[in-house]
């Protein structure tokens, strides 16, 4: 039984993990929080459940373009929330972005209703027994693109030129500037990157629990704000760590505690750590 | 009689960094006590010590007799000393009157519900702090601005505020952090009056410079400090003429 | 005199003002506290608690409400003194969903379903005479060493320590006093509206608090008043957008960000200087 809630919080905390690297992506770059990342998360899987149900397109498309739009977005949200605003204070980019989140949620219930809506995707049903532990052909699916993801993620930041031109630009704005990076395209870029994580951790988490609806994305946000602490905001290795941590315990808890104190028992960690340890559990990127 | 301001083996490390190494100095009551040294050699950090903004490392500081190694700032300034800033930390929008009263904060009590009720006793002791405050307002040549926002002040009027604001906490002791930098020739000599002034009545003062002249000018005694260590204490004519002095400032000969 | 429905209104921005500036007071000694409807939920089911379950007067399970806000502020207020900005926000934050949680499994309060049959109490005189007592406190704390303690933590925290002031002692203090008064507008809230539940109280409810002292500023005291009084009518005059309310809602905030981030009211709005400087400056161009 154990063995089989360890499957289950790989997977579930394999999405937070995504979800977390886009907040830990923005408040590297920039030390602020886009509280809209929620909304994106949301955004990705509605995108996504268009493609199929309207465009008739297969998952594997359906992925991409929720990817795509999820970009996007981040994009649209930089320009018009942190662009102008980011040297003004760090509240004012906050305010913009939680009455953005406001804005998307209302939005996404207007058009596509307040319930929750099936993703019309059967993968197969299909279980593997591997030792002690089973595992769906979904499950699979899901673990096999978020760590992809978050392979390819850490070869990009590490490997590639414009990785490291946003590494530069998240140590120091003003020294990065001064080397010649250019500045505003990096951090429309890390948008684009962290809300694309967002947008495919929207659609996985909805395959995963067979349900999306405009409201998923409010506790999501908060959660992955969580993992950030958890982790140290700004650092990779704890939001990826962080993720996987918070699905693992919120399995257990929902296994032996009741489900209701699932949702609190995020919180609580997020606030023992502020109180004990608030660089958090990797330590913090310091801006 | 022992030193109004005691530093007994005071070391401060901040990593693998030793900022101040084994510095030890007495400042005399009354006395005008300069701290010399190229920069980065620990002068700012001492002060940070004294004030309680820091903790030492190791080592210990008596003030009136009383040791002050372990307590918070804002104890420290209640026993009596006042500081100034390299870079000017002024409560920009609040206005000058408002700064300066912030000084006379230890000297007050009145708390939420005297506020409230504006009971006679909060008013007649926020009328007295208001006249302390118009008072080292005036000394400093300010009281023209005496409404107007910290933020709008020239640069030189910021420098003379923070002063003010300083002395309005009532210290026995005042430290002073390259109070002429950025000024021009008649400024220093006007700051230079002023430091003289504040002394008459019956100031102890700690000052940090590169103004030689200024130093040479006011000082009674002075201390160098070079990477962290003192290497040489005096009085200015003696300490000018010291060779480890002009070797720390200059550079060894060829 | 004036009808139920105008009574009704002048209720939730008398409520709602005291809350903008139960937030406004931490805020003035630098803090950011995005769970303040914990605290304001925290006097609600104390005072209704009191009242249903007890059967103590009205002045006594307000002072309680508020007493219990002010006890949970202290702490909270106090372990979170070292953080800063966005770390404190997002702990206050933390603490709001725990709360909210923590309440809806405590089936002696009520659990999910909250209390019913509040008596109710609270009319305009209590809201708007305790309103009062508050600008007077905020004005009086203008010229008080109260207030020129808070600002200058606020502005420059080591700076204020090395004037003597104690900035942890101000810091707990403006936070305990916001969470008090949140608590207080939250007992008065109780007894107005009946029927409380732990939904009442969530993470939205303080992110509206928020918006008020955003909306309004946090420049001078009256900011934070306008700002809900604006907020609270916003829905009334929005009633016709029907359900696109809260996308112009939510709009509205990233359009005044980008147009006046530090809110509407600004220190000299209401002084009479700044605004003949304005004339003084057209008649000077009027001449030839």
């Amino acid at each position: 039984m154990l063995a089989q809630q360890l499957v289950n919080g790989l997977t579930l905390g394999s999405t937070y993990a995504l979800v977390a690297l886009g907040f830990t992506l923005v408040f590297g770059i920039l030390g602020m929080i886009n509280f809209a990342h929620g909304e994106i998360f949301m955004l990705g899987a509605y995108i996504a459940l268009l493609l199929v149900t309207m465009g008739g397109f297969s998952i594997f498309w359906a992925l991409i373009g929720g990817m795509v739009g999820a970009a996007l977005l981040g994009m649209i949200i930089e320009r018009v929330s942190f662009r102008p605003l980011r040297n003004v204070s760090i509240l004012a980019p906050l305010i913009s972005t939680i009455g953005l989140s406001i804005f998307l949620r209302s939005l996404a219930q207007i058009i596509f209703g307040a319930e929750s809506t099936r993703f019309p995707v059967s993968i197969k049903t299909e279980f593997f027994q591997l030792g002690p532990f089973q595992i769906s052909l979904l499950q699979i699916v899901i673990l096999a693109i978020s760590f992809g993801l978050m392979a390819i993620f850490q070869a990009f930041i590490k490997k590639t030129k414009i990785g490291k031109a946003m590494r530069a630009t998240s140590e120091s704005l003003y020294t990065a500037g001064l080397l010649g990076i250019p500045v505003d395209r990096i951090i429309l870029l890390s948008f684009a990157v962290a809300s694309a994580l967002g947008g495919v951790a929207g659609i996985l988490l909805g395959l995963n629990f067979n349900a999306i609806s405009p409201l998923m994305g409010k506790m999501v946000g908060l959660k992955g704000l969580t993992i950030i602490i958890l982790g140290g905001m700004g650092n990779i290795t704890g939001a990826m760590v962080g993720g996987l941590f918070l699905g693992f315990v919120e399995v257990l808890s929902v296994g032996y505690l009741t489900s209701s104190y699932r949702d609190a028992v995020a919180f609580a960690l997020m606030f023992l750590v502020l109180l004990i340890r608030p660089t958090g559990l990797f330590g913090r990127v310091v801006r | 009689m022992p030193p109004l301001l005691e530093i007994l083996q005071v070391t401060k490390v901040f990593g693998g960094l030793k900022a101040l190494d084994q510095v030890s100095l007495g400042v005399d009551e009354g006395k005008i006590f300069g701290l010399i040294g190229p920069n980065g050699a620990g002068k700012t950090t001492l002060f940070n010590l004294i004030s309680g903004a820091l903790p030492v490392s190791s080592g210990r500081m008596f003030f009136k007799k009383e040791e002050i190694s372990r307590l918070p700032d804002y104890r420290i300034c209640r026993m009596g000393i006042a500081r100034t800033y390299q870079n000017i930390r002024l409560f920009g929008k609040m206005t000058v009157l408002e700064n300066v009263m912030v000084g006379q904060h230890s000297r007050t009590q009145a708390g939420l519900c005297s506020t409230l009720l504006r009971l006679p006793a909060e008013r007649a002791e926020n009328a007295r702090a208001r006249q302390t405050a118009a008072e080292w307002i005036e000394f400093f040549h300010l009281t023209a601005k005496k409404g107007d926002k910290a933020s709008s002040l020239a640069y030189g009027e910021e420098r003379r505020l923070e002063m003010a604001r300083a002395l309005s906490t009532e210290p026995s002791l005042l430290l002073l952090d390259e109070p002429s930098a950025g000024m021009n020739l008649q400024e220093v000599r006007d700051l230079n009056e002023l430091i003289l002034k504040v002394r008459s009545r019956g100031k102890t003062i700690l000052i940090i410079e590169h103004n030689m002249r200024l130093i040479m000018d006011i000082c009674d005694h002075i201390a160098v400090l070079d990477f962290g260590q003192k290497i040489a204490e005096g009085p200015p004519a003696e300490v000018r003429a010291d060779s480890r002095v002009i070797e720390a400032y200059l550079g060894k000969e060829a | 005199m004036i009808d139920a429905y105008t009574s009704q209104v002048l209720t939730f921005i008398g409520i709602n003002s005291i809350l903008a500036l139960s937030l406004y007071i931490t805020a003035l000694a630098g803090q950011l506290s995005v769970g303040h409807a914990a605290f304001m939920g925290i006097g609600a089911y104390t005072s209704a608690l009191l009242m249903t379950r007890l059967g103590w007067p009205f002045f006594l399970t307000t002072a309680c409400g508020a007493l219990m806000g002010g006890v949970f502020g202290f702490c909270i207020g106090l372990p979170t003194l070292r953080l800063k900005d966005l770390y404190l926000a997002i702990a206050t934050l933390a603490f709001n969903i725990i709360w909210v949680v923590m309440l809806m499994n405590i089936e002696a309060f009520g659990g999910a379903l909250g209390i019913f049959n509040v008596p109710k109490v609270t009319n305009n005189w209590t809201v708007y005479i305790s309103l009062g007592i508050l600008l007077l406190f905020f004005h009086r704390m203008q010229d008080s060493r109260l207030g020129r303690a808070f600002r200058s933590i606020q502005e420059d925290e080591p700076a204020a320590r090395a004037m003597g002031v104690n900035a942890v002692y101000y810091k707990v203090y403006a936070f305990t006093l916001g969470a008090f008064l949140a608590g207080y507008a939250g007992a008065l809230y109780a007894h107005f509206v009946t029927f409380i539940s732990p939904h009442d109280f969530e993470v939205d409810r303080s992110i509206e608090i928020l918006l008020f002292v955003v909306l309004g500023g946090a420049q001078a005291f009256i900011g934070p008043v306008i700002g809900a009084v604006l907020l609270t009518l916003a829905p009334e005059v929005l009633r016709f957008l029907a359900e696109y309310r809260l996308l112009v809602y939510g709009l509205m905030f990233v359009v005044i960000m980008l147009l006046r981030h530090e809110g509407l009211i600004e220190e000299d709005t209401f002084s009479w200087k700044r605004w003949s400087r304005t004339f003084r400056r057209e008649d000077r161009a009027a001449a030839p």
